[in-house]
């Protein structure tokens, strides 16, 4: 506790545990499963969009398959589960099947640099949606004991639990060793394969974990859901909202993933109400706009807010720069 | 008999498919831009076709004349709106940079399109829609023949436009090399401007062929930009009539792997296939 509070300063561990804190306590403080269901969103947007920021955020690859790997581990989880295995032992193994998915297919995939690597991942993910759909044609529906038994509270606890873990180790990652490793690569991967980093070896580290905590996030929702198709949780969208969540918020940092799922599941249940995919139309134009204006996302746009509303006082505390605007701005001058 | 019926259809649906790439294979040959909202502004032309036919009227093969150049305007909308600002950037960013400005355009107009028409299946209903050539125990659709012939015209058009035109030629040079083009004095931003006009207009002449024969709905978008891509992927860049046959033989592959593994697999059989030629040529067959 002395390190997390010396290295984040003493304020900020404060507000991380009291927040964490009043997440923990929300189910006994509030009883509407309205609420529980919201936050519940909330907390399985972090873990997805914290999964997909690895890879993309830290690792600088854009990963247009990570649907597969939270679809992978919600078809293993939920299979295992409803057969009886105890559900943790089951997200377990999910998260296991789609992280021996992800190192088979990485080394192939990683040949594929850029755009290829996304193509080719989007290309992947779509071969096993339609694959899965196939097989399982039938919904699937959770037998009447465990809809009996169903408890929301349950479901929030996990996911409350899988969040505060994707954070965690995205916040490790970004200042260790292997971390900076990883966005040495991002930023440059020759130059960083000239002066001893592996590049494939990191990036493969990348994808492990990043699909290993999708494989366990699939495993939730297959935990939350009383009945889908099999083929839903390998849909595109999935991928697609990591993406603009975690690039709303501001890719490459620990906050932007936390940011941008709050904005998404907001605007999507409000907005919902009124109009039936209306959030995506706006988080499409959010998602241009921040491609070409603020490579940085909200994460960015805070900064400049807290420089532009702070002229006098204290200097701006240091913060990191705006990790991939340079991987995603560079301009060549003409 | 069955599989020799089967190929037909998929040589015509092949076409298209060759039609679509042919949009993409422009843009991306000349701009080095990734425009994964292609299938988009396909589902758009589609669109186009639809409500000229249902509230005007309209021939849907007539309307070509007037889908083909309104894409082609929408296409320089979306260049100087977006895509004129991606290609500042050198190219291993511009590639990545268009990717995600073209995935949040696709998903964009989808919400759109979902918006104003509703998430619909909708199909042109010709009253000579089911006419039919027999040839022996075979049946081709006419309209679909049409279709065909259709693609094949507008590829050749093209292709006379890249060879023949003053600003064809440019275009070309570009591609090719474009600061050696900048430097023999062309205006390399407006070659640009062409080809995105150009590859927006082939994709509006798609989505309106598609209308007829087939149906369209707000999300085939993904779908016909995954054909694209595994066009272009597999028939490489330069050669239009190369690219319209890469159209043909997905087409083919699909009908054979239907007939093969049953309908619901014909999807796979093309993303197998680009995965396949992506690990054999890690930069496809676009790196050259």
């Amino acid at each position: 506790m002395r390190t997390l509070a010396g290295r984040l300063g003493i304020g900020r561990a404060a507000a991380i545990l009291l927040a964490v804190a009043a997440l923990a306590l929300l189910p006994l403080l509030v009883g509407r499963d309205d609420v529980l269901n919201f936050v519940f969103l909330v907390l399985l947007s972090i873990t997805l969009a914290e999964s997909w920021n690895i890879v993309a955020g830290y690792a600088g690859q854009v990963n247009l398959g990570h649907a597969a790997f939270f679809g992978l581990g919600a078809l293993v989880a939920r299979t295992l589960w409803i057969k009886g295995t105890p559900i943790l032992l089951a997200m377990g193994a999910g998260a296991a099947v789609a992280t021996a998915f992800a190192l088979t297919i990485g080394a192939a995939a990683f040949r594929l640099r850029g755009a290829y690597f996304a193509i080719g991942t989007l290309a992947l993910g779509e071969i096993l949606r339609t694959t899965v759909g196939n097989i399982f044609p039938e919904i699937s529906t959770l037998p009447t004991a465990s809809i009996v038994g169903y408890r929301l509270s349950h479901r929030y606890y996990l996911a409350l639990v899988l969040a505060a873990l994707s954070v965690s180790a995205v916040a490790a990652l970004a200042t260790s060793r292997i971390g900076l490793g990883m966005q040495a690569v991002r930023e440059d991967e020759e130059a960083a394969a000239a002066s001893g980093v592996s590049a494939l070896w990191l990036k493969l580290m990348a994808l492990a974990l990043s699909t290993g905590l999708a494989g366990m996030a699939g495993g939730l929702f297959a935990y939350y859901h009383i009945s889908y198709y099999p083929s839903h949780p390998f849909g595109p969208h999935w991928t697609f909202d990591a993406l603009l969540m975690t690039f709303i918020g501001g890719v490459g940092t620990v906050r932007g993933p936390i940011l941008g799922a709050i904005l998404y599941v907001f605007l999507k249940e409000y907005l919902a109400v009124r109009w039936v995919d209306f959030h995506v139309l706006v988080f499409g134009g959010l998602f241009i706009v921040t491609v070409l204006l603020l490579p940085g996302g909200l994460v960015q746009a805070v900064e400049r807010a807290r420089r532009l509303f702070a002229p006098w006082g204290a200097a701006p505390r240091k913060t990191n720069p705006p990790a991939h605007a340079a991987t995603f701005s560079k301009r060549y001058s003409e | 008999m069955i599989l020799s019926q089967q190929l037909i259809l998929g040589v015509m649906i092949g076409g298209l498919y060759g039609l679509a790439a042919v949009g993409l294979s422009v843009i991306f040959g000349v701009l080095k831009v990734l425009n994964v909202a292609h299938g988009e502004l396909i589902m758009l032309g589609g669109y186009g076709a639809y409500w000229l036919f249902a509230l005007l009227g309209l021939d849907p093969f007539a309307s070509l004349l007037l889908t083909l150049p309104l894409s082609l305007l929408m296409g320089l909308g979306l260049y100087c709106v977006l895509f004129g600002f991606v290609v500042r950037a050198d190219e291993e960013t511009r590639v990545k940079n268009s990717l995600l400005i073209g995935f949040g355009l696709a998903l964009t107009l989808h919400a759109l399109a979902v918006r104003l028409w509703t998430a619909d299946e909708r199909s042109i209903d010709l009253s000579y829609g089911g006419t039919v050539i027999g040839v022996g125990p075979l049946a081709i659709p006419v309209v679909r023949l049409a279709s065909l012939a259709l693609a094949f015209a507008l590829i050749g058009a093209l292709h006379l436009l890249l060879t023949h035109w003053r600003w064809g030629k440019a275009i070309r040079a570009t591609a090719e090399d474009w600061q050696a083009a900048l430097l023999t004095g062309i205006d390399v931003r407006r070659a640009y401007l062409l080809a995105f006009a150009i590859g927006t207009g082939l994709a509006g002449a798609a989505g309106t062929l598609v209308s007829i024969g087939y149906s369209i709905n707000p999300s085939i978008g993904l779908e016909w930009t995954l054909k694209a891509l595994i066009v272009v992927v597999l028939a490489g860049l330069g050669s239009m009539f190369g690219t319209f046959v890469g159209g043909l033989f997905l087409g083919v592959a699909e009908a054979v792997s239907a007939a093969a593994f049953g309908g619901p697999y014909r999807e796979v059989v093309g993303l197998v296939i680009f995965v396949g030629v992506l690990l054999i040529r890690p930069r496809g067959f676009f790196g050259q």
